[in-house]
């Protein structure tokens, strides 16, 4: 289909990492489903703060469901910090590109890592600048992305 | 397998439209307004297919006026009927929540100009009441405007009792028949019918070809300046083929209109009874006044448009009225007129089949929509929260 990329159809068609962690350190979801879209990300970090797995489950479009796989792919076996520093453009750039009104996907799938970053450090009791975490509800979201 | 099931968005061309169309692309090219007989031999293939679409919509030949398709006969109708409006001092127009967006859009457009715009309710069963829009008639209504049959959801309208009530208070009637022309009987005078919009493609002809009816005395405002063809109310040199194949095409639906409706509903009813085994599913409108072809459900806790991407894949095309499909962040206007919240309706499902369907790809169609409902809802957090009971059930 010419509306994605390659790229995106493999992820859409083929997602990595899809399912839930039961004993999870760190679980963030972002979106809602009035919008059509809400991703949740689920990590396992290690004592050096390594990712060493990460699952997602996600509602919505097939850029939403690639963009979720994308950024499992890209946060596997980094650290926290190098996972809060996805960005989104990042994510699109790995899939090749997104059709304009698609990119506020990426931007999910890089708020959904960020809320299950946050919530590792919330449950392990570790410091953060709340800054770094501006709770973003959907309507600020799609303001990012200018629509 | 390749399944075409998209049929209320287009249709294949007929052989019948292909060979009405073929000879003005080849050796009959003549522009229907030159003097010489091999011009004129095109005017009379315009006439002769003016003749045959005024009778199959029970119209005075005179009345009929090519277009390039629906969306420009629904503008025409509208901008013509409240301008005349105007012209007496009546400046509100009705019409329903649930149009196509070429009437919609067009409304939006007048409203700007300081016309007033009412828009009737059409209920959860996808149709709108007699009584309110009687309620909704004012001194100055110019127009009425009602669809005949849905373009999402199939549901048809009361467009007989619609058009007698707008005779009886003298006001324009407009209906947008584009759904609806070659696959359910249209009389526009024993259903007083002032204005009416088809559309070629859905019926079998080629696209970028349509028709509005206009009643005599329906005095047509043009948006299209130019040259005095079509009466004068719409310029532009006639496209010749596609007209011949739109009064060809529409010919044999209706002459095949009773045979086609036999062979079709079964189909679509085996994708109801099918498709609605899935838990958690609904169907959208009433049934009961309904076109033959058109099936549209939701599936709680999916999105739609990955839903088509999968069933691409697996060769089907459909359609849905997600907000991802329909580039916007609503879901599809339709769905949400009925009062279906918007994380239902961004699960919705269009199966349109027409004629050329069999059931061999009906039975396609419903061994693979359960399989991609279910494998979307096994990776959807929605439709988690809805199993453990996080999140209630819409439907």
């Amino acid at each position: 289909m010419a509306l994605y990329s390659d790229k995106v159809m493999d992820h859409f068609r083929n997602p990595r990492n899809v399912g839930q962690i039961e004993d999870a350190d760190g679980v963030g979801e972002v979106g809602n489903a009035k919008c059509g879209d809400i991703m949740r990300m689920y990590l396992k970090v290690d004592e050096n703060q390594v990712i060493t797995d990460v699952k997602f489950n996600t509602f919505g479009c097939g850029s939403a469901i690639a963009t979720s796989s994308m950024a499992t792919e890209l946060i596997k076996g980094k650290t926290v910090q190098e996972a809060l520093e996805l960005s989104n453009k990042a994510v699109v750039e790995a899939l090749d590109g997104l059709p304009a009104h698609k990119l506020h996907c990426s931007v999910l799938a890089e708020q959904a890592v960020r809320a299950a970053v946050k919530d590792y450090y919330d449950r392990n009791g570790i410091a953060y600048d709340p800054e770094d975490f501006k709770d973003m509800d959907e309507d600020e979201l799609h303001e990012h992305v200018g629509h | 397998m390749f399944v075409y099931a998209d049929n209320a968005a287009t249709t294949c061309v007929s052989k019948t439209a292909l060979d009405a169309m073929l000879p003005f692309l080849t050796t009959g090219y003549g522009n229907p307004s030159s003097l010489y007989s091999f011009g004129q031999k095109a005017q009379e293939a315009l006439q002769e297919a003016r003749v045959t679409i005024a009778r199959c919509l029970n119209a005075e030949p005179r009345d009929i006026y090519f277009t390039s398709g629906g969306s420009e006969a629904d503008n025409q109708a509208i901008v013509s009927a409240a301008r005349l409006g105007a012209r007496k001092g009546k400046k509100h127009l009705i019409s329903t929540k649930f149009e196509h967006h070429a009437v919609l859009h067009t409304l939006s457009r007048l409203e700007k100009e300081g016309f007033e715009v009412t828009l009737l309710d059409v209920h959860e069963d996808g149709v709108v009441r007699l009584e309110e829009l009687e309620a909704a008639i004012r001194e100055d209504t110019a127009l009425v405007s009602v669809m005949f049959a849905n373009n999402e959801i199939g549901t048809v309208q009361p467009i007989a009792e619609i058009g007698a009530l707008c005779r009886e208070k003298k006001i324009p009637f407009h209906c947008d028949a584009v759904q609806a022309a070659g696959h359910m009987p249209i009389d526009v005078k024993a259903m007083n019918i002032d204005l009416l919009a088809i559309s070629g493609h859905k019926f079998h002809a080629p696209k970028g070809v349509g028709a509005l009816y206009a009643r005599k005395g329906i005095v047509l405002t043009n948006l299209i300046e130019g040259g005095a063809q079509e009466r004068g109310k719409r310029a532009g040199t006639e496209n010749v083929a596609g007209i011949a194949a739109m009064a060809a095409a529409l010919q044999e639906s209706c002459e095949h209109m009773e045979e086609n409706t036999a062979k079709i509903l079964p189909m679509r009813d085996r994708l109801f009874e099918e498709l609605s085994k899935i838990p958690h599913s609904k169907i959208n409108g009433s049934l009961e006044h309904h076109v033959p072809g058109t099936v549209n459900m939701c599936f709680e806790g999916i999105e739609g448009e990955s839903m088509l991407l999968l069933l691409d894949d697996a060769g089907i095309c459909a359609s849905s009225g997600s907000a991802c499909t329909s580039g916007s962040l609503d879901p599809s206007h339709v769905l949400l007129s009925l009062g279906i919240p918007h994380e239902v309706a961004h699960g919705s499902l269009r199966l349109s089949i027409g004629e050329y369907n069999t059931m061999e790809e009906i039975e396609h169609i419903v061994k693979t929509v359960p399989a991609v409902v279910n494998y979307l809802r096994g990776m959807s957090p929605v439709w988690d929260e809805l199993e453990k009971g996080q999140r209630k059930h819409l439907i």
